[in-house]
């Protein structure tokens, strides 16, 4: 047996935790999880190499570490910083980092279409979260905005580059799932762009991972496109016998039709495990899979909407006002329908409710 | 007259070739290195000398060599920066294209000091004809013992290639340099680890401009503490500066250091004066990067004191009021000059060098050049101005390498002292078409000490 490693003790915002050496800023600040957890467009835990050119998990170090506390004087790059014992960071409680950050995203969004009306991504795009959360609500870009041709990567992905941000995931998995990457950043500065060079396809077993790593609605799943929006469907984890992956996946629902398959992801939007191509695009029936249960959704996220989980409903007031009389009609209409049938309940119907389904003699939604 | 060390034998007919450069005193150094000395001795001497680096950051050389991590078993490399890209620089171009044996020279004995048997030299590749003067002085050198196996009989082996670029400024950042070299898209890498861990193949690495292995050469000759003597505090030796804009005799001079900006400007031994008898009006004293001054506080330090060509004097008062010595690319601009027009070609110069790897400087780059294409063509708003601040602060020092910060201050710098011109231009887009703001009170004496304008 070894000796007990020695941990570094760091300080996040306030609050310590104890982590290994060579653990990155960032990946400490998820173990505290929540808001301290600074945002990553580019890293990604999974690949090798990734992470510092987004930008928007800069941090502040006001003390390097125990044997040496000067401060740094630039922000850092939370995801390519590895800790120091002793070493005090600050994410939200800088002004400064939150100035940058908010900076960071005005820049990452002057040139990004902004066309999550008529995108794919939306509702479970990184960009989106973040604009929301750090992002201003006007902005002051007044020039037209860059734009690129499509380039068509194949039978099963879409690239939009007009959407990218240029993180370079797709291509550091690319590099590391698959011998041979053929595509790539080409040009430089703001002309730069992920291409094959030569219109080509994405030939690979695994190379649907990129679908799933793109932080942006940039690279889309052929076989989806337009078929759905996210949050119209309810994610089912399941599994097969797959010889060539894991084969644990999600599978995305909209009543008994498989819309879409991806692979797992955790809390900070990450691919538990690499699915095949053959999983993704070719399984979409739900003979195909061996269904594990409900996916487990953030309850912030857009997807879980109409299927909350432990949520508390508002403190019924009515009956106190009226003298303990119940009304006739009660504040939850929208959940559970009285005035046409009450025994429907429209959350648990699959996607938004039609006529059809209050229609007498219909018993689709009644089981 | 200052002092020349390594200019002084460029003009001897023929000291391209290596007989003649032998026979001026040529290739001593590595004698005296090679055959007297450890290489910790020459470590020891470079750093006694002072030596800073010469590609603009102006960090000590000596300090550099001795960071290199030396395990067992790993090869050591030793790069020569010869990227020189910076608008207004031109100075490794006039030393490797006239005595490319000096380069040579003083990357045999860096190489022996740092233990690199493979050395490069990355040269910009729109310097097309200097590569085939530098491999005519290696295989000058090589036929001469001086290169290749057992150099001199002391056992040492090194080989020098040189390996061209392909167009891109950002390549002269040594981490983007470096994965060049390696035959990869250069883009700067993260640091840390610093190329003193993991340079070239992950092998330790330092990384130096031709200039500063050039001044390997006189530092052996004449020893470090007699090169630390030239030149005044932390700015030891002589410099290269390569003067160009509004003035009667650009080129590339020689100063010891000890010098005033303005007798560098006004004397004929150097610049001789603004062209064409007008006033000065600003200069950006080394290269395109550094903060541009007005005329006044090019001087005169806000102390009053008068500013001399040295690092510690031009980058006295901090970014207020001062500048920096950079790479000694000198930029005068006299009194029919446009400081907006002149700010718009650098943000254009910058916009089209970014690499596209963080997004602060790839977007910040376009929009500030937008922007100030539209207050040059007389479109723009008195908001633009404020909103130009703020992009610049937005993109420097949040970026990976400098290049972001080097595209923030020229613009940082044109608004805190010339925020007149710009407000000029936005107030009166006609006669901003057709006419210069002219030199305006830029420079009028300022009262001492007082903060300047924000």
């Amino acid at each position: 047996m070894a000796e007990e490693k020695k941990l570094f003790k760091v300080t996040i915002d306030n609050i310590t935790v104890e982590v290994e050496p060579g653990t990155s800023i960032l990946n400490a600040a998820r173990m505290i999880g929540g808001e301290i957890a600074p945002p990553a467009m580019c890293y990604y835990s999974k690949l090798k190499g990734s992470g510092g050119k987004c930008r928007t998990c800069l941090v502040e170090v006001s003390a390097g570490s125990t044997a040496d506390p000067r401060p740094m004087p630039k922000l850092v790059a939370s995801c390519r910083t590895n800790v120091m014992d002793g070493m005090v960071v600050k994410n939200i409680t800088s002004e400064r980092v939150q100035d940058a950050r908010k900076g960071v995203v005005e820049l990452l969004l002057i040139n990004h279409p902004l066309d999550c009306p008529i995108c794919d991504q939306a509702g479970e795009c990184h960009l989106q979260d973040l604009s929301y959360e750090h992002g201003a609500e006007g902005t002051r870009y007044e020039f037209p905005r860059r734009t690129f041709e499509k380039h068509d990567l194949g039978p099963y992905i879409q690239l939009h580059m007009t959407r990218c941000i240029l993180c370079y995931r797709c291509v550091f998995t690319a590099d590391q799932l698959t011998n041979k990457r053929v595509h790539g950043v080409l040009d430089r500065g703001d002309h730069a762009e992920i291409a094959t060079y030569i219109e080509k396809a994405l030939d690979n077993d695994f190379i649907g991972n990129v679908i799933d790593v793109c932080p942006v609605g940039a690279l889309t799943d052929k076989t989806f496109r337009f078929k759905n929006r996210v949050w119209f469907l309810k994610p089912e984890d399941a599994h097969r016998d797959c010889p060539k992956c894991s084969g644990k996946v999600t599978l995305w629902y909209r009543g008994d039709e498989v819309f879409r398959v991806t692979g797992r992801k955790d809390q900070w939007g990450e691919l538990h495990d690499w699915i095949c191509n053959e999983c993704r695009f070719e399984k979409k029936k739900t003979s195909d899979w061996v269904i594990d249960g409900p996916t487990k959704i953030s309850h912030h996220s857009v997807i879980s909407a109409n299927h909350y989980v432990d949520t508390v409903k508002p403190h019924e007031t009515l009956p106190e006002v009226m003298g303990g009389r119940n009304p006739r009609l009660l504040m939850d209409i929208h959940d559970v329908s009285e005035v046409n049938k009450p025994n429907i309940d429209l959350s648990k119907i699959p996607g938004p409710a039609h006529s059809t389904d209050f229609k007498k003699g219909n018993t689709k939604s009644e089981g | 007259m200052g002092r020349k060390l390594l200019l002084e034998k460029a003009h001897v007919p023929g000291i391209r070739n290596y007989d003649v450069y032998r026979r001026e005193g040529g290739y001593r150094s590595v004698e005296k290195a090679l055959k007297t000395m450890s290489p910790d001795q020459v470590t020891e001497e470079v750093k006694k000398s002072g030596l800073r680096g010469r590609g603009g950051a102006g960090f000590p050389a000596g300090m550099k060599w001795s960071f290199l991590a030396k395990p067992e078993g790993v090869p050591r490399y030793l790069v020569c920066n010869a990227d020189e890209s910076e608008p207004g620089t031109f100075k490794d171009r006039y030393l490797m294209e006239f005595i490319p044996h000096l380069l040579v020279e003083g990357l045999i004995v860096a190489s022996y000091a740092l233990g690199s048997n493979k050395t490069f030299i990355y040269i910009r590749g729109e310097y097309a004809w200097i590569v085939d003067i530098l491999e005519q002085a290696i295989a000058e050198a090589k036929t001469n013992g001086f290169l290749g196996k057992n150099i001199l009989g002391t056992g040492f082996d090194c080989e020098i290639y040189v390996q061209r670029g392909a167009g891109a400024y950002i390549c002269g950042e040594e981490t983007a340099l470096i994965e060049s070299l390696e035959g990869k898209r250069g883009n700067p890498r993260i640091k840390p680890p610093f190329p003193a861990v993991k340079g070239v193949w992950d092998c330790p690495t330092v990384v130096n401009n031709v200039e500063t292995i050039a001044a390997v050469v006189p530092i052996i000759n004449i020893t470090g503490e007699e090169y630390a003597k030239i030149g005044v505090g932390k700015s030891t030796g002589t410099k290269l500066i390569s003067a160009c804009g509004n003035i009667n005799k650009p080129g590339v001079y020689e100063i010891d250091m000890t010098i005033s900006v303005e007798e560098f400007i006004y004397s004929d031994e150097y610049c001789g004066g603004i062209a064409h008898g007008k006033r000065l009006k600003a200069c950006i004293p080394g290269g395109s990067s550094v903060p541009i001054l007005p005329a006044n506080l090019l001087l005169k330090t806000a102390k009053g004191e008068n500013r001399m060509m040295n690092y510690e004097s031009l980058s006295d008062g901090g970014f207020a009021t001062g500048t920096m010595m950079g790479s000694g690319g000198f930029i005068v601009l006299d009194e029919d000059q446009c400081v907006v027009r002149h700010t718009l070609t650098l943000a254009r110069f910058y916009r089209h060098e970014s690499c596209g790897q963080c997004s602060p400087c790839r977007e910040g780059t376009g929009w500030m050049e937008k922007i100030l294409k539209n207050i040059e063509y007389g479109k723009g708003k008195k908001s633009d101005i404020d909103l130009l601040w703020d992009i610049q602060r937005k993109i420097e020092g949040n970026t990976i390498c400098p290049l972001g910060d080097a595209a923030a201050w020229p613009v940082a710098a044109a608004i805190r002292h010339f925020r007149d011109e710009f407000e000029w231009h936005v107030q009166y887009p006609n006669a901003a078409q057709n006419r210069n703001y002219g030199l305006a009170h830029y420079a009028d004496p300022l009262p001492i000490a007082t903060a300047p304008k924000a």
